[in-house]
């Protein structure tokens, strides 16, 4: 277990930046003097506070196996991928969000993209290909995506349409589970 | 018994009749007024379920008593009549105490009539009229009000769909009663007939020669209707033993054929299913293992990090979940009864709003009761319901170690973990048994051991034959390991915690309270606390000749034909102190780091005194050393005997001694007693002894210490620095003896 190198930072940031629309909150200190910061152990970058972190030193890198929140893993070429465990990071920042009906939140789940006639609302202003967080209408995090079209354009679409192309959604703990999670 | 049903369904009792006070009256001896017989009740009944179970009870206790053998016929009617009005001063309490019996199995008479009228073969009507009460006899002035009640009870009863089941099952059984009330009648008939019928022809023919016969047996496939019935005719048997045996026969056969009717009915190898018989009475056995025959509902549990139990219930109905509260001793678990969708792929479940867990498990968490800001271990935790559950009480505060020694399971534990939105977990793979040298000091601890599973049998039955005696060996050696090192990972400073839950999934004592017992005799800084659950069966202060502390009523134990919940126990612990020196580790090495106890012995702790003072000492010391020579001299030969070595050869050594003795009064300081060892005496046999004999004051034995005296040689105090290095070479041998030992 290591801390994020600079670069290795910076990629996490910018990803994040893309859903999260304030990313000081994520390392601002706490009321008790603690405050979060991030891990990185066996190539997958974990959010955690310091206080766990730091307890954590006296595991083995071997036996270290999760650390608080993994947020996803850095490929070997440097590029960071967000998994669905980051979703209640995501969710709790999200800049943009797309509600989704009933009907709707079971393909999703199922891990199709979103469809316009899914949609029950979408917060305004959303341009192309921005990050967002699908939301069921109970406000239940669903998962996230990428917005196909920008909100204007996508007013304008036939139901059949693409909203928001999937990347991540809580169906994944099932369809992935044995790849989701080092091993 | 008591106010019941009726009082919810009816009101409030009718008023008592007159009857019914003069025949108190008549009991207690007071003049009574001719009472008029009370007017003929107009309620219809259809059948009398219920009198038949109160007229049951009472009628096999007057049926006892009876001795003048009448038979209970309806005529019984005419003479209760007769002797009603008349029964007066004279012979009050006789006709009386017969008045009831006859009342009372006539009531019962009257009941098998009318539930002949319920038969094909009866000509009666089945509507139950007045007219017919009228002639069966003034029984009505005897009811008991209880009777009258429940009569009115069963007359609201109507024969509908619905419970035609339930009514027909009454029919059966109000049948069965009236065949076991007829067997009583005949028992008791005076003539002393040579019927066998009545005890159960349950055990097999002796002497089974014919090994064919016997092969043959066991290649048929079993009949299960004869076992079953058998195992109850077992049981029954074994319930009253003194009147249902056969003759000749002890328990233990009885016993044993219940076992082995067992093993072949439910499928269980021999050994298992003995031990299991062990824990309970026969009955209850049975109950344990028809219940292990039949899974347990499917809980779930709510995770209150992410949302309220009344939400999710009412989220989880509208998708069509049919579900209630577990009960009242949780205040987070649902118990469903049927599902139109997967329960484990709701949208709800993959949100993290709940959990599958089996109502057993929250126990052991609900006891630890983890609390706000600590540091806490569970040292198995896959998959993850009792670890989320403990980040749940804790609000995600404090730090959560997820120890699990399989890293295939470890993923389905992470899985869960960020499934459930956990943040404040380590998940870390070692094996348990490392646990304080990886890091100590927690708060609490939860241990849900590996077990033989004996009490999650319905949830995988494959138990039922795989179990046998080396797994009862093996699997608790691994425990008591573990549950040392679980002891030595808690913190007994902590301001609030210093807890531990040690919990099984087994019913079997060598894995719940011998495991418990252990850890107690070899920690004897921990002690067992109340878990703080309200339900429960206490566990087991002795079994089968092995008695244990106490204290061990305090754990838990359940049971799936009780609860109806998984087989389990609990135990929690609370440290009070810090490990002991010399202590035996989880690992099975002694603790080498804590102070040796050896090396106290060494040191000396007497204040070095001037020559003066210590002839005082001496004076004020009063030893007669010629009569302690003798026991000394004994004490010595026992000793060597018993060592296998020859006494006689002190004696060579002691004459060389003797010589030497009158230098050491003089030197009465213990340091110069145990350095010593002339090497003379080393290569004598006794050495060893002498080195024994050595240890000195830390040593209890004082006979040994004035063998000492005489025996060490007068060294002077010149030579101080070569008794230091032999005291050395001493305490080395001592540790050798020590071992050999």
């Amino acid at each position: 277990m290591r801390p994020l190198t600079d670069a290795e930072m910076k990629t996490v940031l910018d990803k994040l930046a893309n859903y999260m629309s304030d990313l000081k909150s994520l390392i601002a200190p706490l009321e008790d003097g603690d405050r979060y910061v991030f891990r990185l152990n066996h190539s997958r970058v974990y959010y955690v506070k310091l206080s766990i972190a730091n307890l954590a030193t006296s595991i083995s890198r071997d036996n270290l196996l999760s650390l608080g929140t993994c947020l996803g893993k850095m490929t070997k070429t440097g590029k960071f991928r967000l998994h669905i465990t980051a979703l209640p990071i995501l969710a709790q920042g999200a800049r943009h969000k797309i509600w989704v009906k009933e009907n709707g939140a079971q393909p999703f789940l199922y891990g199709s993209n979103v469809v316009k006639a899914h949609v029950g609302r979408w917060s305004e202003d959303c341009p192309e290909h921005q990050g967002c967080v699908v939301l069921s209408m109970s406000d239940v995090p669903l998962g996230f995506g990428v917005t196909a079209r920008s909100t204007a354009e996508a007013r304008r679409l036939d139901p059949t349409g693409i909203v928001c192309f999937r990347q991540a959604d809580c169906g994944e703990y099932l369809r992935d589970e044995d790849t989701l999670f080092a091993g | 018994m008591g106010v019941g049903r009726r009082m919810k369904k009816q009101g409030a009792p009718e008023p008592l009749s007159e009857e019914h006070f003069a025949k108190l009256k008549r009991k207690h001896g007071i003049p009574v007024d001719d009472v008029p017989a009370e007017a003929p009740s107009t309620k219809k009944r259809r059948t009398q379920k219920k009198t038949e179970k109160a007229v049951k009870n009472t009628a096999s206790k007057p049926s006892a008593k009876q001795s003048n053998g009448t038979k209970k016929t309806a005529p019984k009617g005419k003479p209760q009549k007769a002797r009603a009005p008349a029964s007066d001063s004279d012979d009050q309490m006789m006709d009386d105490e017969f008045n009831d019996s006859d009342l009372e199995i006539g009531s019962g008479s009257d009941d098998e009539m009318k539930l002949g009228s319920d038969f094909i073969s009866s000509d009666e009507d089945s509507v139950y009229d007045s007219d017919q009460e009228a002639t069966s006899g003034k029984k009505e002035k005897f009811v008991f009000s209880d009777d009258e009640d429940e009569d009115e009870e069963d007359r609201e009863e109507k024969l509908t769909a619905a419970n035609i089941e339930g009514l027909s099952k009454k029919l059966d059984a109000q049948r069965a009663k009236e065949a076991a009330e007829n067997e009583v009648e005949m028992r008791d008939a005076a003539i002393q007939t040579n019927i066998d019928g009545d005890k159960p022809n349950v055990l097999d023919e002796d002497d089974e020669e014919d090994d064919l016969a016997n092969k043959t047996k066991t290649l048929l496939a079993p009949d299960l209707q004869m076992l079953r019935t058998r195992i109850t005719e077992t049981i029954r048997v074994l319930e009253d033993f003194a009147e249902l045996a056969e003759e000749g026969r002890d328990r233990a056969e009885y016993t044993n054929q219940l076992l082995k009717d067992i093993c072949s009915y439910y499928g269980y190898n021999e050994f298992l299913a003995e031990k299991l018989m062990n824990l309970f009475s026969p009955r209850e056995a049975f109950a344990f293992f028809e219940a292990n025959e039949t899974a347990r509902p499917v809980v779930l549990r709510t995770n209150t990090l992410r949302t309220h139990r009344r939400d999710l219930a009412q989220a989880l109905i509208n998708r069509g979940v049919t579900l209630e509260p577990v009960g009242k001793w949780s205040k987070v678990g649902l118990q469903v009864f049927e599902s139109q969708v997967p329960l484990g792929a709701t949208p709800e479940y993959l949100a993290g709003h709940y959990i599958l867990q089996a109502a057993s498990s929250f126990l052991p968490v609900m006891a630890l009761c983890p609390q706000e800001n600590e540091r806490c271990l569970d040292m198995a935790s896959a998959p993850g319901g009792k670890t989320t559950h403990m980040a749940a009480l804790m609000k995600n505060t404090g730090v959560i170690f997820a120890n699990d020694p399989s890293k295939a399971r470890a993923k389905g534990l992470i899985g869960n973990i960020h499934r459930l939105g956990v943040r404040n977990t380590i998940v870390c793979n070692y094996d348990a048994r490392e646990f304080p040298r990886v890091m100590g000091g927690f708060d609490r601890v939860l241990l849900d051991a590996p077990c033989s599973g004996t009490g999650v049998i319905a949830k995988d039955p494959s138990v039922k034959t795989n179990r046998d005696e080396k797994d009862f060996l093996q699997l608790p050696h691994l425990q008591k390991q573990l549950l040392l090192a679980a002891i030595d990972s808690v913190n007994h400073a902590s301001k609030t915690g210093g807890y531990l839950v040690y919990s099984t999934c087994s019913v079997a004592v060598e894995e719940n309270e011998q495991v418990v017992a252990y850890a107690l005799s070899r920690r004897p800084n921990v002690r067992l606390v109340d878990t703080g659950l309200t339900f429960g069966k206490e566990g087991f202060t002795s079994y089968m000749g092995k008695e244990f502390h106490p204290s061990l009523k305090l754990t838990r134990r359940y049971y799936p034909h009780l609860f109806n919940v998984d087989g389990f126990f609990v135990a929690k612990f609370q440290k009070v102190g810090p490990t002991p020196p010399n202590a035996v580790l989880a690992n099975g090495k002694k603790d080498n780091n804590a102070r040796p106890a050896e090396s106290v012995e060494i040191v000396d702790k007497t204040p070095i005194r001037t020559e003066e003072e210590e002839e005082k000492e001496e004076a004020f010391a009063d030893f007669d050393d010629e009569a302690d020579k003798e026991y000394i001299e004994r004490a010595k030969r026992n000793a060597m005997r018993r060592r296998g070595l020859d006494p006689r050869a002190l004696k060579k050594g002691e004459k060389k001694e003797k010589k030497a003795e009158p230098k050491e009064d003089e030197k009465e300081e213990q340091k110069s007693e145990e350095e010593k060892e002339a090497p003379k005496e080393k290569t004598e046999k006794k050495a060893k002894k002498a080195e024994k004999a050595e240890k000195s004051e830390k040593v209890e034995v004082s006979k040994e210490k004035k063998q000492e005296k005489e025996k060490a040689p007068k060294e002077k105090s010149s030579s101080k620095e070569k008794t230091k290095e032999e005291v050395k070479e001493k305490t080395k041998e001592k540790k050798k003896v020590k071992a050999k030992k």
